[in-house]
C-alpha cells in the first residue's frame, strides 16, 4: 500500500519535472579535434565514463571508456576524438518530461544522455540516472516540506495565539432574493474554515448548515447578517434577518414542509429540508422567529478534542 | 472507477478538470436538487460524482459545501462561464453528456459505480 502511495507520487513528479530541472549544466566536454589521451585525462580527473563530442555548440558524437579502450589496443591513443566517437547519439530534450528519460534508459542500455535544446538543437546539458534520482529525491522533500508546514500552520492558529481565550468572528452580509450570488458566503466560509485548520468533517457540517441558512435569507427575507465564531472547542454560528419571520417554526422543522415559491425550486432549492438539515449537521440549533419582525438563528458544532 | 472510465461509459465530453481525470469515483448521485444533495451527501463525499441537469452556480457552490469533486451535466446541457470558473477555482471537473438523466445513471450503474445509500 505504502509503496504505491509512495510510487505513484514518484510517477507524478516524472510527468510534472522537466528534463532541464534535474539535468547537469555545466557539461564537461571534448572537441572533435581533441585527442583520445585528452579524452582519458578529462575521464579520469572527473571520474565519469563518457563525454559529450561537441564543436560550436553542436553536438557531434560521444566517446567513452571503451572508445578509449579499443584506442589503447589498437595503439592509437593518439588519434582524434572525431575518428573513434559514435555518432549514432540518442538524446533527449530539455523540456521533455522526467518520465521520457525513464523510457529511454530502460529502452537503450547507455548511463547517459546528452540534453538539447528544442528550438536551438545546442547542447544544453547532460543527464544521468544519479540525476533523475536526485531530482526525484529534492522534489519529495520539497513537497513533503510544504505539506509539513501547512499542516503545521493550519493546527496552531489556536496555540500559537497566547490568551485566555481566543475567538476569530467571520462575518458575512447576505443580499435578499439575489440568488445568482447563493452559495458564495458558504463556499467563502468553507475557505476561512479550512484557512484557520478546522477539520474538514467539521467543516463540512458547518458549511452544509450555513448553506441552508444562506439559502433561507435569500430565498424568504430581504437580507441578513451571518455570524461565526471560531473557539478553540465549538463553532457557534449566528443568523438575523429583518423579517418576514416564520409564522410557524414547529411545521418548519418538518422535514418536506416548504414554503419556497416556484422560482426557488426550479433552482434546485425549497424543498423543506432546510432547518432540519441545519439540525442533523449541528450539535446544538436554536431558532427564534417574530413574524414581521425576523428571524434569529443560531447553532454550534463542537470541536472534538 | 475513473473519470475516463466515465467519460467513456456516457460519452460526455469534458469542459474543465482535463488534468483531473485520473481521478476516481465510487459513487454516483442523480439529482436535480441541490436541497437533497446538501441533505443527504454529508459523509466524505471526495468520491461522489453528481449527475445533474442544473446548470446554476448553486450546482458548484452545492457540489463544495459537500466536497463533491466530478459534476456531469446531462441531456447536452452546458453551464456560462461563469460557473465553469467558479468550478475551476475549485479543482471540479466539470462534464456534459447527450444522455438524460435516467440512461447516464443506468449505464453508470451497470459499469458497477454504486449508488450512495450503498457506500460502505
Amino acid at each position: 500500500m505504502i509503496e504505491e502511495v509512495i510510487s505513484s507520487k514518484i510517477q507524478e513528479i516524472a510527468y510534472e519535472c522537466k528534463v532541464e530541472e534535474a539535468m547537469t549544466k555545466d557539461v564537461i566536454t571534448v572537441a572533435p579535434s581533441d585527442t583520445m589521451v585528452d579524452v582519458w585525462m578529462k575521464l579520469r580527473d572527473k571520474r565519469i565514463s563518457g563525454l559529450p563530442v561537441v564543436s560550436e555548440g553542436n553536438l557531434m558524437g560521444i566517446i567513452s571508456v571503451e572508445d578509449f579502450i579499443k584506442c589503447i589496443i589498437k595503439g592509437r591513443k593518439y588519434e582524434q576524438v572525431k575518428n573513434n566517437m559514435t555518432t549514432h547519439i540518442e538524446f533527449i530534450y530539455s523540456d521533455e518530461p522526467l518520465i521520457h528519460v525513464f523510457k529511454k534508459f530502460e529502452k537503450h542500455r547507455f548511463g547517459r544522455f546528452p540534453v538539447k535544446e528544442r528550438d536551438t538543437k545546442k547542447l544544453v546539458g547532460i543527464i544521468t540516472k544519479g540525476d533523475v534520482i536526485r531530482c526525484l529525491l529534492k522534489r519529495l522533500e520539497k513537497d513533503y516540506y510544504e505539506e509539513e508546514t501547512q499542516k503545521n500552520r493550519m493546527k496552531n492558529i489556536f496555540h500559537d495565539i497566547k490568551s485566555d481565550k481566543t475567538t476569530v468572528i467571520l462575518k458575512y452580509h447576505v443580499k435578499g432574493k439575489e440568488f445568482k450570488k447563493a452559495g458564495e458566503k458558504s463556499s467563502l466560509l468553507k475557505n476561512a474554515l479550512l484557512r484557520l485548520g478546522i477539520a474538514t468533517e467539521i467543516t463540512r457540517r458547518i458549511v452544509i448548515a450555513s448553506m441552508e441558512t444562506e439559502m433561507n435569507i435569500i430565498i424568504f427575507t430581504d437580507g441578513g447578517e451571518i455570524t461565526i465564531w471560531v473557539e478553540e472547542d465549538k463553532i457557534k454560528v449566528n443568523a438575523v434577518d429583518s423579517g418576514p419571520g416564520i409564522p410557524d417554526v414547529e411545521k418548519a422543522m418538518l422535514p418536506g414542509y416548504s414554503t419556497a415559491p416556484d422560482w426557488v425550486r426550479e433552482m434546485g432549492f425549497g424543498a423543506g429540508m432546510g432547518l432540519p438539515n441545519i439540525k442533523n449537521c449541528t450539535d446544538e440549533m436554536h431558532i427564534d422567529s417574530v413574524v414581521g419582525e425576523g428571524t434569529n438563528l443560531e447553532f454550534t458544532v463542537n470541536l472534538k478534542k | 472507477m475513473n473519470i475516463h472510465k466515465v467519460k467513456q461509459i456516457i460519452n460526455a465530453e469534458v469542459i474543465c478538470g482535463e488534468d483531473l481525470l485520473d481521478l476516481d469515483v465510487k459513487m454516483g448521485c442523480g439529482c436535480d436538487l441541490m436541497s437533497h444533495i446538501l441533505a443527504h451527501i454529508n459523509h466524505d463525499s471526495g468520491s461522489v460524482l453528481l449527475l445533474t441537469g442544473l446548470t446554476n452556480p448553486q450546482v458548484i457552490y452545492t457540489s463544495d459545501a459537500v466536497d463533491i469533486k466530478v459534476i456531469c451535466f446531462v441531456r447536452g446541457k452546458r453551464p456560462d462561464d461563469d460557473v465553469v470558473k467558479l468550478a475551476n477555482e475549485r479543482g471540479v471537473v466539470l462534464m456534459c453528456t447527450q444522455l438524460p438523466l435516467f440512461e447516464s445513471c443506468g449505464k453508470l450503474y451497470k459499469e458497477g459505480l454504486k449508488g450512495i445509500s450503498e457506500n460502505d
